[in-house]
């Protein structure tokens, strides 16, 4: 278990004052002049050898993205764009960040947006975090009064953070809808080549980050990569706000250290499963797009991006949501199928007609009025749409219901044996039997 | 250039070339719904994924990735590009599956089918068989103007006709809202496009969400004899193809010339054929007690032998129309000067055109495709968009490409690109002409500017000062070398035909406005109108008029003789386009009732008149026009027009007036005797006419 001292987010439950006052005294904003001072190369550098991979989901390496931005200016600006358009379903720990802490990624702007010669750092708020809005934009004010950023600021790098906040579309998550989002266009994902680091934010070069990124980095920096390294397992490093989420006892959102053992996660801070470990069914591990793992491999899983893949599964946002056996599966799946469907943006062809088309089998599914033959033709349709579509939505529909056919394929079956044996629903007949 | 490999071939092509270039450079084909040569690239059908090798494992849009993206091999090989693997075959099969499984299977009923691309890729990249079990997708059809017919059920969301109504026309009113499988295309507030170029979006439409109105259910592709032509709506000449079933016309469509109209028609030249069918002249007709009778082509000839004969050479004249080919000119020309007049005229607006000054002073020099290589555009006294609407494109082209200024004299209107309106009148062109204001710098200093001026700016008394100031800028040191940027623009599509073989006044001859006054004042006995309707009938006064022509315009009402001609679909014709491009019309349809072909009839005539012409068909005509004028005999090509004509006409001055210029053209949908019988034009003129009135409200 992660000690307190080592924890980077220490207002996380917003027990203190999330204002800069309160943020002082927990250690923001000191010594950022002489990180800036040692220069663009050394912060880069350093954020490499911490070996922080993306929060974001992807779990791409920060550092090694910060070093893709051009090192001379062109004549066009660079931009810094935080993606704060938290908005997959089980994933709620950047709002966390935003509303408690937010001096962290403010700080966190200035000095990564110093690494990438950015002047400018635009953070994409999602359209439903209002309160999340006023504290970070309050966060900002607080910071532009005390000069610490702003144009002539005591850091001796001019920086300028704005708010933007989106109007509640899924997809604007994704970095390049993103950016066109930013722009004032309809939020619907860029081709690439070329990437954001090219041609981004108004053709200008940009980098996009997670809001978790950018705001550890402040404190990796002051610590030192070979903290922030020690924590964990090779490869999947240092400390993680898991959100834990579904049947445990105390849904919470925690910081712990990568490769954190599932049972031992969910013992600590969940408060057990509800009704007993052996009452859990399967999870899903980080955020709605991963594919469910059954309780059966839960046992020994570990949190991290190679723990959730050796499974078949995804890290994502660590955003764990937990379904004990009370949980129809089918169900669920569908329920996010329709999410995915719902949220598509309709520029590509397999994930606009695919996306329909698969929740609809599932919804007949999930009541049994299917045959099984579709079973296959559904996971097969599922192959159809991912990796053929501009952006990774169409993947992240597909993956939960190649999960679901992986390891819940008896549960469909039997579902459309009890139809076919009885294709009357169950009120219809307590209906029939009343009239 | 980069090496590639597709499929095994190794082909050298540019770093900036798209994989799906790459691969037809390499004889492999690749399927496509959304990417267009013409429009940006959307990338959102996904038909177009090829497998690439080094890349990542999944299959790449080939139409959207450069071949520059790619990695070479471990040891330096060139990447490896794949358009028949397992892997790519599958993936199009998916895709085309996906297309599918909401398009409508209406096909029997569509417009489209025959010549639609989902049609023809379902038939060769698809599978045979159905796996969706759910209900169709069902969208509300929209209604976007009486040329666009819409059947949203069918889209399949490549977003060709969204891109270009915003890029190449210029209107953004065309859009994608919703999201998902929701998305639908509309004007939002289901308002009629306001675009002349909007006829387009129906050629881009690779399956039948967008057909034409007027044209459904009236024919199968499969039925109609396609005639490769050239379009007289405007002076602009653009190719087209007429489709006939029959006798009559059923559509006209795009052909694809670079030079001239790239693949875009304007709606006029698309959608007039209806006006081919109504108010047609089928017959020769006598005036007699005042009405117009029916008669046979020797009475109607010994009519006007009657009336020839009666009278002197000098109070004969003949005003030649828009629509005219260059040979029946050519023939009227010759009758005229055989029966001793010289009174001639073919600028029915008065336009102050001199073919004496050289072919310079009235072509469009830097030519169509120069517009490109423009680097600063002056307009003065024209609307192009509604005068030349596809070199008003070429604009916009050369706008989006950047690096140009545009400034504008004359009246202030939208011509889909932003531009420095600089003023109304000759003034201000006197004040860019002395270098003056911002504008006036940017063209001294600009190496290849062009000057575009208008009908509406030379239609007028100070016209021929307005060409000198024109010259004078264009001729103004400093230019690159060859680069003639004096472009005037004509509207009307015989103008520069006519003037070529000099249908203008000879000496003592009367003009245009000196006819109709002579006619007035009863000094003109005979006067023959070629098709020629845009002049004030109401000033001929008591002359005998001869109407040679298509359509009961304004023309054959005044008429005491008519005889029915052919119009441009249905008789072979030179037209010289506004730069100067000689091409020919082909006969797709034959005249109806007796009507015949307009040089056959002066040919007759003359016989009968005394004085026949030295021909006996067309190619003998065409011998005798090409012996008096070689240039015409090289179709398809501009013979280029010396910049030292246009410094000398610089030199001719003359004194500018002070009234504001007036655009000639302010019903882009009404402007020729064959269009004013279109039903579907006048329904587009009535409609941009009110939405003029709610604008200004």
């Amino acid at each position: 278990m992660l000690s307190d001292k080592d924890r980077i987010f220490t207002n996380i439950y917003g027990h203190h004052d999330w204002g800069l006052q309160g943020a002082l005294k927990r250690g923001s904003w000191d010594g950022t002049k002489t990180i800036l001072e040692a220069g663009r190369d050394w912060i880069v550098d350093q954020m490499k050898a911490s070996g922080l991979r993306g929060r974001g989901g992807a779990g791409f390496p920060t550092g090694l993205k910060w070093s893709f931005m051009p090192k001379q200016n062109d004549g066009r600006p660079h931009y810094l764009v935080v993606n704060a358009d938290e908005s997959e379903p089980g994933t709620c720990k950047d709002r966390e960040i935003l509303r408690h802490d937010p001096h962290h990624l403010v700080e966190g702007c200035l000095i990564a947006g110093f690494a990438m010669g950015a002047h400018a750092a635009y953070i994409y708020v999602r359209g439903e975090f209002i309160r999340e809005r006023e504290h970070l934009q309050a966060a900002i004010d607080q910071a532009y009064e005390a000069r610490l950023i702003g144009k002539n600021n005591v850091h001796g790098w001019d920086m300028d953070v704005y708010v933007a906040h989106g109007a509640g579309a899924y997809i604007c998550g994704e970095e390049t809808a993103l950016l066109e989002s930013l722009e004032g266009k309809k939020g619907q994902p860029r081709l690439k080549p070329p990437f954001p680091a090219n041609v981004g934010l108004y053709g200008c070069p940009t980098t996009v980050n997670n809001v978790e990124s950018i705001a550890v980095a402040p404190t990796i920096l002051r610590r030192g990569p070979s903290w922030f390294s020690s924590i964990g397992r090779p490869n999947n490093v240092g400390t993680k706000l898991f959100g834990i989420s579904g049947h445990v006892n105390t849904p919470c959102i925690v910081e712990e250290a990568m490769g954190i053992p599932f049972k031992e996660l969910i013992e600590k801070h969940g408060g057990g499963i509800r009704g007993g470990w052996d009452n859990l069914k399967a999870i899903i591990p980080g955020g709605a797009s991963c594919p469910i793992i059954p309780a059966d491999q839960c046992e020994d899983l570990i949190m991290d991006f190679d723990g959730t893949r050796a499974v078949k599964s995804s890290f994502g946002t660590a955003g764990v949501l937990v379904m004990d056996k009370s949980t129809d599966v089918v169900r669920a799946i569908t329920r996010i199928a329709y999410f995915f469907k719902h949220e598509s943006c309709g520029q590509c062809t397999p994930c606009r007609e695919g996306t329909g088309w698969m929740w609809r089998v599932l919804e007949r599914m999930s009541r049994g009025e299917a045959e099984k033959r579709e079973i296959d033709m559904l996971l097969q349709v599922t192959t159809q749409v991912e990796g053929h579509t501009i952006c990774a939505l169409g993947d992240a529909a597909a993956w939960p219901i190649q999960g679901l056919i992986r390891h819940f394929r008896h549960e469909i079956e039997e579902r459309i044996d009890l139809y076919s044996r009885n294709p009357k629903p169950v009120e219809r007949q307590m209906m029939e039997a009343a009239e | 250039m980069a090496k590639i490999i597709v499929d095994g071939i190794e082909v050298d092509v540019p770093p900036e070339y798209t994989l799906l270039q790459a691969a037809e450079a390499a004889g492999a084909e690749v399927p496509r719904f959304c990417f267009h040569e013409r429009l940006s690239i959307a990338g959102n059908c996904r038909m177009c994924l090829v497998e690439v090798k080094g890349g990542p494992p999944k299959p790449t849009a080939s139409c959207a990735m450069n071949v520059r993206d790619l990695r070479p091999g471990p040891n330096g090989e060139p990447p490896v590009m794949l358009t028949k693997s397992p892997m790519v075959k599958k993936a199009r099969e998916g895709v085309m599956e996906f297309l599918l499984i909401n398009h409508p299977l209406d096909c029997p009923i569509c417009d489209q089918g025959g010549e639609c691309d989902l049609q023809d890729q379902a038939m060769a990249y698809g599978v045979d068989k159905n796996r969706f079990a759910e209900n169709k997708r069902a969208v509300e059809d929209k209604h976007i103007g009486p040329l666009v017919k819409t059947s949203m059920n069918r889209c399949i969301h490549c977003t060709r006709c969204v891109r270009f109504t915003t890029e190449v026309a210029g209107i953004s009113e065309l859009g994608l809202i919703g999201r998902g499988e929701d998305a639908e295309i509309t004007t939002y507030l289901e308002k009629a496009l306001s675009s002349e170029l909007q006829g387009n979006v129906i050629d881009l439409c690779p399956v039948g969400a967008l057909t034409s109105k007027p044209y459904a259910f009236q024919a199968r592709p499969w039925e109609l004899v396609k005639t490769e032509s050239i379009d007289v709506m405007d002076a602009v000449g653009s190719n087209i193809r007429v489709d006939v079933r029959g006798r009559e016309v059923m559509r006209v469509l795009p052909r694809l010339n670079e030079a001239v109209n790239e693949e875009w028609i304007s709606d006029k030249t698309r959608f007039i054929w209806d006006g081919l069918r109504t108010q047609r002249l089928d017959r020769p007709y006598l005036r007699v007690d005042g009405r117009l009778k029916s008669v046979s082509w020797g009475e109607a000839f010994a009519a006007i032998a009657g009336k020839v004969k009666a009278t002197s050479g000098s109070k004969i004249g003949a005003i030649s129309g828009d629509l005219a080919a260059v040979e029946e000119i050519y023939a009227l020309k010759a009758l005229i000067g055989s029966l001793g007049s010289t009174n001639l005229d073919a600028r029915q607006d008065g336009a102050a055109l001199d073919p004496s000054l050289g072919r310079a002073s009235y072509l469009f020099n830097p030519t169509i495709a120069g517009i490109e290589q423009a680097d600063a555009i002056l307009i003065v006294g024209s609307n192009p968009r509604k005068e030349a609407s596809l070199v008003n494109a070429r604009i916009r082209k050369r706008w989006r490409a950047g690096g140009v200024k545009i400034g504008v004299v004359g009246e202030s209107v939208d011509l889909t690109y932003p531009h420095d309106y600089l003023g109304a009148g000759p003034e201000t062109l006197a004040e860019i002409v002395a270098g003056k204001g911002a504008f006036g710098e940017i063209l001294a200093n600009a190496k290849r500017p062009i000057v575009i001026v208008g009908q509406g700016a030379l239609a007028r008394e100070d016209g021929k000062a307005v060409l000198a100031a024109a010259a004078k800028i264009a001729s103004a040191p400093g230019r690159d070398e060859g680069w003639n940027g004096l472009a005037v623009l004509h509207t009307a599509a015989s103008r520069v035909g006519a003037l070529d073989i000099g249908f203008v006044p000879g000496e003592g001859g009367l003009d245009v406005a000196g006819m109709l006054d002579a006619a007035g004042q009863g000094a003109l006995d005979v006067l023959f109108l070629l098709g020629a309707d845009e002049i004030d009938t109401n000033r001929l006064g008591s002359a005998f008029v001869v109407y040679i022509g298509t359509h009961g315009d304004a023309g054959a009402h005044r008429a005491d003789v008519i005889l029915p001609a052919a119009a441009y679909t249905e008789k072979s014709g030179t037209f010289v386009n506004t730069e100067g491009r000689v091409q020919v019309a082909n006969r797709a349809a034959f005249p109806p009732g007796d009507a015949r072909e307009d040089w056959a009839i002066l040919r007759a005539l003359s016989d009968v008149l005394g004085h026949r012409l030295p021909f006996d068909s067309l190619g003998e005509l065409r011998k005798g026009l090409y012996g008096a004028h070689p240039h015409l005999a090289a179709v398809d090509s501009v013979r280029p027009a010396g910049i030292t004509d246009v410094a000398a006409l610089a030199s001719a001055g003359g004194s500018l007036g002070k009234a504001a210029f007036a655009n000639p053209i302010h019903d882009f949908y009404l402007t020729n005797p064959i269009a004013r019988a279109s039903a579907t034009m006048a329904e587009c003129s009535a409609l941009a006419a009110g939405q003029l009135a709610a604008a200004a409200e």
